[in-house]
């Protein structure tokens, strides 16, 4: 005779995310969402502005390979009150940097419960889901929810104009240089 | 006749918001819980104040003071938690109420045309004249998942 084995109920899958912090505001993310996580001192060298006047929450643009990848501001976005932002995250499989104040802690989610249906305005598109950690509810950011595809067509149109705007600039400026070395020749 | 008129009764939860009361369905009324923490996040969906915790579910809560007697809740005394109908699927939402509420059987009349959206009958009870309330016209919700069952009728989903 065996001795009755116990049987195991199947551990609860559970998905690895990052709690942080936006103007004292706590959010989730996947962890796996996060490509990279940066300090914003380092951004400052290798961003360039970007100005589209209905979307302020995006004022800088960083070169990744091919693709600019547009900088978040988290509290803009949420409509939350501004506040000095410490890290980027670089979101992974998205053109998007989100500016946030600090990272709470790495943990882990077994539940992830749909948005209720009674939020039904932009929200639906920010959010993954609810999840309850330690008695407390924390919403969990969708990483494409942060600029919708127009938004991204938007920036990207903005960006075109400004690199047209700056090739015109230069061979004016290349042009009045051939006109003064010529009359200085 | 007796028999006919009785099983025209319906079960009524009244509940108390300010000076009025109301009545919802008894079999949408999932509980009655006293007040708990409000988790707030950021959205916009303005007649949604933040979710609570209940039975480990996230339950959005629906002030509905502010449409039914034109000024939002100063203090709140339980959250009647009841069942809303989003088309095919049914979810909780915690409505914040400011008394106890009470049980009744009683017999709804049906709404004219010129009611509100959100008055599914009356009833008379003890009194007073006492509006139904159709938490799908009340509470928001994506406006693709309009109801297509009257929200009295039984639900069989649960949230």
């Amino acid at each position: 005779m065996h001795p009755n084995s116990p049987i195991k109920a199947p551990a609860p899958r559970s998905e690895q995310i990052i709690l942080f912090r936006v103007s004292g505001q706590l959010f989730a993310v996947s962890s796996a969402s996060v490509q990279e996580v940066r300090g914003v001192d380092s951004l400052s060298g290798a961003a360039k502005e970007i100005s589209q006047p209905s979307l302020r929450k995006v004022k800088h643009v960083v070169r990744r390979g091919e693709n600019s990848v547009y900088v978040v501001n988290a509290a803009m976005h949420f409509g939350l009150p501004p506040a000095p932002p410490a890290l980027v995250f670089v979101l992974r499989r998205t053109r998007t940097a989100l500016l946030i104040d600090g990272i709470e802690k790495m943990t882990s989610m077994t539940r992830l419960q749909a948005l209720p249906l009674a939020f039904c305005h932009e929200e639906r598109g920010w959010y993954r889901g609810l999840t309850a950690l330690d008695q407390t509810v924390v919403p969990v950011v969708k990483p494409d929810g942060f600029l919708t595809p127009e938004e991204i067509f938007l920036l990207d149109a903005s960006l075109s104009q400004e690199a047209e705007a700056e090739a015109t600039r230069i061979a004016e400026e290349n042009a009045q240089n051939g006109i003064d070395t010529s009359v200085t020749q | 006749m007796t028999l006919i008129a009785e099983t025209e009764l319906q079960s009524f939860v009244l509940l108390r918001l300010g000076d009025r009361r109301f009545a919802v369905a008894a079999n949408q009324i999932a509980e009655l819980v006293p007040p708990s923490r409000v988790f707030r996040f950021p959205h916009h969906t303005s007649e949604v104040e933040g979710v609570i915790l209940r039975r480990g579910r996230i339950v959005p809560v629906c002030d509905v003071a502010e449409k039914l007697i034109g000024k939002g809740l100063n203090s709140r005394r339980f959250y009647l938690i009841a069942q809303r109908c989003y088309g095919p699927q049914t979810e909780w939402v915690a409505l914040p109420v400011t008394g106890d509420c009470e049980l009744i059987n009683a017999e709804m009349s049906l709404p004219s045309d010129t009611d509100a959206p959100h008055v599914s009958g009356w009833l008379s009870h003890a009194g007073d004249v006492i509006e139904v309330l159709n938490l799908a016209a009340l509470t928001p919700g994506p406006s693709e998942l309009a109801p297509v069952t009257s929200p009295l009728q039984p639900l069989e989903a649960r949230p």
